[in-house]
């Protein structure tokens, strides 16, 4: 019985040992898929002799709920603009020590000191990029201009929608004139009408995996991240990417380092690392967004710092719109995108 | 029946099923060759997404986690499985009928209530989310299934044959590890293979339990389908595929009876 | 040998822990409310009849799965008796057979039918090549149900060959010297005989088919939500336990009322447990 009890201690003992590396520290970073250089993490470990579990998400929600289920297990989240602004409010994120990060003055002033964060004291930029349609202009009659497309029956059963609260509702929230940060019930309701309408027209609610479907041609249209965009235009010449005319949402996803986070001064050396010129440059190089970084933007040739799809003009960004912290509504968005999927 | 049956219509209606039992394991397998990304087109034959598998970290690593898991969780659920079942055949009824049911818990029980259930426990008691939690997991669901292929074994066990040992001067032990033990055996070998098989299948409780950048193959292979297509997964599936028949002929050769009573228990 | 009771010591501990607490926090956190006190909120938005968005749901999957379960049985009886009038060598080859892609990696197989069934994948591809399609096979609730058919397959076939194999087949002569045909022996004589396998296979087919969430994640893109989704989603991304916890509740009560039956059906008719 006590040699029973014995072996199965050390069993535990074993398998606990095998989860941890020989007292190395260690960093875990929680990041978006498929959203880093190949060979980043690698080299971070090199560098600064340390091991990094690197975890990803596949939505700013399923992080958030991800991180209240699992407290003091990740140092580093890269959440977008609403998702920090709500962090902040709730008290999950540290103050960063700038002095840890000097770094930072690359980062152009475009991306910094933005609403959600003023100031940059809880936040970093990694890559900032807008939300758009994707088209194949083989399979669609002329250019697609506008969200209103996504509800033409032609295209039935031809387009992705992205799997997500946000970017849904607030394509939804526009095409019905309203503020994509609306927190007006009725507003609300009437745009999850509007997705309920569209929804037998939709092939599919997708999400990273949009990229292969789109790149393969099962689809004319979906709605993607202008990054994936250059990804998906890079592998097939057909397809084309819009800001749609009726406006769209911009966004900053930010580098944050979490309140209980168990190694904060490591953590702050990998948010400097990844805003150094080499790393920022690696990364956009693999991801394709819109760097914050202002020498790597230099360095890139005209033709990509002139392209429309990765750094819009004025006039179009003017047109989108950041999203806001939905407070005590966000509850309510839940709701109806579940209803939305579930129907 | 007399004699066997051979119609044509039975042939054909085998070979039906068999190919579409077959038909996409063997594609998967044909397309693990193919020097083409795209699923389309045949680009001639390769290994490359052989290669590149092997030198995929992370696919790698989930490779050691569900292997080591497996393998814990197997020995692990071994021992207290058998010991439950020894002590479950000389409990009184009533202990007996309620251990019997406890056990059978996560066998009826739909997958994702277990994950879910789970995921509350550590939660609330503040377990962090890793390995550990992943193993303890697996080992949950892998001991009723020792119990279920051990209890048989000591049904059919003389019960005096213990006892005469006693009666010839055997202690306890003595007679458990020369007497009882080597009768209940194939059915401690078939339950822990059959657990390491069921723990190497495991997704969904797995994707509720581990946390912390521990990743199982099958969770790994669900983010991959996730993201696209990754000829990664057809070479990993046509391993998988080799490995999974040389495990079965394993099994098969140890107790072909015991193990196909067994295997409709769980996915 | 009264000191060997003991031995089941570590496991009931064990179980008590990890099989017995998880199952009474998930009724917990049904019940819990927001400030620590009791609620029955998330049944009741469960079980809202004026708004049954959630029980279309349940509703929709219990119909898929049902719809699943019997095209596997249609599918798989006549293989499982096909198998049992084999000659033994033959049998247990064939048997094994059907058992090995029961065993390969769930995920994988359900890719699988992804890279087939795209319009971009092979049976498109070929049908293109004929000049046909393409045809819409993926994100479609056939293509779940086709899914829960190629995954839950095995499981009908096993259970059923199992007990047809076990018929006595002086039963089924005796049957025949007083004169009945064979079609008269086989629903009079065999097919009351094998419906223990027959209850066994069909629910060990439903109850997978009815909790998935990965066959309709991968197939269904989003638009065949089922019950599994909604639980997952409950906990992975709303974050709203309460209500997750009442469905799992809610399904699992379902599963284990209908296994619960089916148990008794097939102890009153056969004694033995084909399941286990």
């Amino acid at each position: 019985m006590i040699s029973l009890v014995l072996a199965l201690a050390m069993l535990l003992g074993l398998a606990a040992g095998c989860a941890n590396d020989d007292g190395k520290q260690t960093l875990n970073v929680y990041n978006w898929g498929d959203y880093i250089g190949e060979d980043v993490i690698e080299k971070f470990e090199d560098q600064f002799d340390c091991k990094v579990n690197y975890e990803m998400f596949e939505q700013n929600e399923d992080m958030y709920t991800k991180l209240k289920t699992v407290k003091g297990t990740y140092d580093v989240v890269i959440p977008s603009d609403y998702m920090i602004e709500r962090m902040i409010r709730e008290d999950m994120l540290a103050e960063l020590n700038l002095d840890n990060i000097p770094n930072l003055q690359y980062i152009s002033d475009y991306c910094l000191n933005r609403d959600f964060d003023p100031g940059n004291k809880y936040s970093v930029p990694y890559m900032w990029g807008t939300v758009g349609i994707i088209y194949n202009t083989t399979m669609t009659d002329g250019p697609i201009t506008a969200w209103a497309d996504l509800w033409d029956p032609k295209y039935e059963k031809n387009f992705f929608m992205m799997n997500s609260v946000r970017d849904s509702m607030g394509v939804a929230l526009i095409v019905c004139g309203y503020d994509m940060n609306s927190r007006d019930e009725a507003q609300i309701e009437e745009a999850k009408e509007k997705l309920m309408e569209q929804k037998p027209l939709v092939l599919a609610y997708t999400g990273d995996e949009v990229k292969d479907k789109m790149i393969a041609g099962e689809a004319a249209m979906a709605v993607c991240y202008s990054g994936d965009a250059i990804t998906m235009i890079e592998q097939n010449e057909d397809l084309n990417y819009v800001i749609p005319v009726e406006g769209s949402n911009l966004w900053f996803d930010n580098m944050c380092i979490l309140k209980d986070a168990p190694n904060k001064e490591l953590a702050e050396q990998f948010i400097n690392f990844m805003c150094s010129e080499e790393i920022a440059a690696e990364n956009r190089e693999y991801i394709n967004y819109s760097t914050p970084q202002s020498q790597v933007l230099e360095n890139l040739p005209d033709e990509i710092k002139n392209d429309p799809v990765q750094y819009p003009d004025a006039e179009t960004l003017e047109r989108c719109q950041i999203y806001k912290d939905l407070g005590d509504m966000a509850g309510k968005y839940d709701e109806f995108w579940t209803r939305i999927i579930v129907n | 029946m007399k004699k066997v049956k051979k119609s044509p219509v039975s042939i054909l209606y085998s070979a039906l099923i068999f190919l579409f039992l077959y038909a996409p394991i063997a594609v998967l397998i044909v397309y693990s060759f193919n020097a083409n990304k795209s699923r389309g087109s045949w680009g001639g034959f390769s290994l490359k997404w052989y290669q590149s598998l092997f030198e995929d970290g992370a696919i790698m690593r989930s490779l050691y986690t569900t292997l080591s898991v497996a393998l814990i969780a197997s020995l692990v659920s071994m021992v207290m499985g058998t010991l439950a079942a020894l002590g479950m055949y000389y409990s009184r009824r009533k202990v007996r009928r309620l251990l019997n049911n406890v056990s059978s818990l996560p066998l009826v029980n739909p997958d994702i209530v277990t994950g879910i259930s789970l995921l509350l426990l550590f939660t609330f008691l503040g377990f962090k989310l890793g390995y550990v939690s992943l193993l303890l997991s697996h080992i949950a669901f892998c001991v009723p299934y020792v119990i279920t292929s051990v209890a048989p074994r000591l049904y059919q066990m003389d019960r005096s044959l213990f006892e005469a040992a006693l009666d010839l001067g055997a202690t306890p032990s003595q007679a458990f590890f020369k007497v009882v033990l080597p009768e209940i055996m194939p059915g401690v070998v078939t339950g822990a293979l059959l657990a390491f098989t069921i723990s190497l299948d495991d997704f969904v409780v797995s994707f509720f339990t581990a946390g912390g950048g521990v990743s199982t193959l099958s969770m790994t292979v669900y983010s991959m389908t996730r993201k696209g297509v990754k000829p990664e997964i057809n070479a990993i599936s046509a391993i998988m595929f080799v490995s999974v028949l040389l495990l079965l002929i394993l099994i098969n050769l140890r107790s072909s009876r015991e193990a196909k009573k067994q295997k409709q228990v769980r996915r | 040998m009264k000191k060997f009771r003991y031995a089941s010591l570590p496991f009931a501990v064990y179980a008590l822990i990890f099989i017995l607490a998880p199952l009474i926090l998930i009724v917990f956190y049904s019940f819990a409310g927001p400030n620590g006190g009791l609620t029955l909120e998330h049944y009741k938005a469960f079980f809202n009849f004026e708004d049954p968005v959630y029980l279309q749901v349940l509703w929709r999957s219990i119909k898929v799965a049902a719809v699943s379960t019997l095209i596997c049985l249609a599918l798989g009886y006549p293989m499982a008796y096909i198998l049992s009038k084999m000659r033994p060598g033959l049998r247990d080859t064939m048997v094994f057979l059907f058992v090995l892609p029961m065993w390969m990696n769930f995920l994988l197989r359900t890719y699988a039918w992804m890279t087939l069934l795209e319009r971009t994948g092979l049976i498109n591809t070929l049908l293109g090549k004929l000049g046909l399609g393409p045809l819409d096979l993926m994100y479609t609730q056939g293509a779940v149900i086709l899914g829960n058919v190629y995954n839950f397959l095995p499981f009908m076939i096993l259970p059923i060959y199992n007990v047809l194999v076990k018929i006595d087949s002086s039963v089924v002569e005796a049957a025949q010297d007083l004169g009945a045909n064979r079609f008269v022996v086989f629903r009079k004589v065999i097919f009351p005989l094998s419906l223990p396998g027959v209850i066994s296979g069909v629910s060990m087919t439903f109850m997978p088919a009815v909790s998935t969430f990965i066959i309709s994640r991968l197939l269904g893109g989003g638009q065949q939500a089922l019950i599994g989704d909604i639980i997952e989603n409950q906990f992975k991304v709303v974050g709203n336990w309460g209500l997750g916890s009442a469905m799992s509740v809610a399904l699992m009560v379902l599963i284990l009322a209908a296994m619960n039956v089916a148990r008794k059906y097939e102890d009153e008719n056969a004694g033995g447990n084909v399941l286990l």
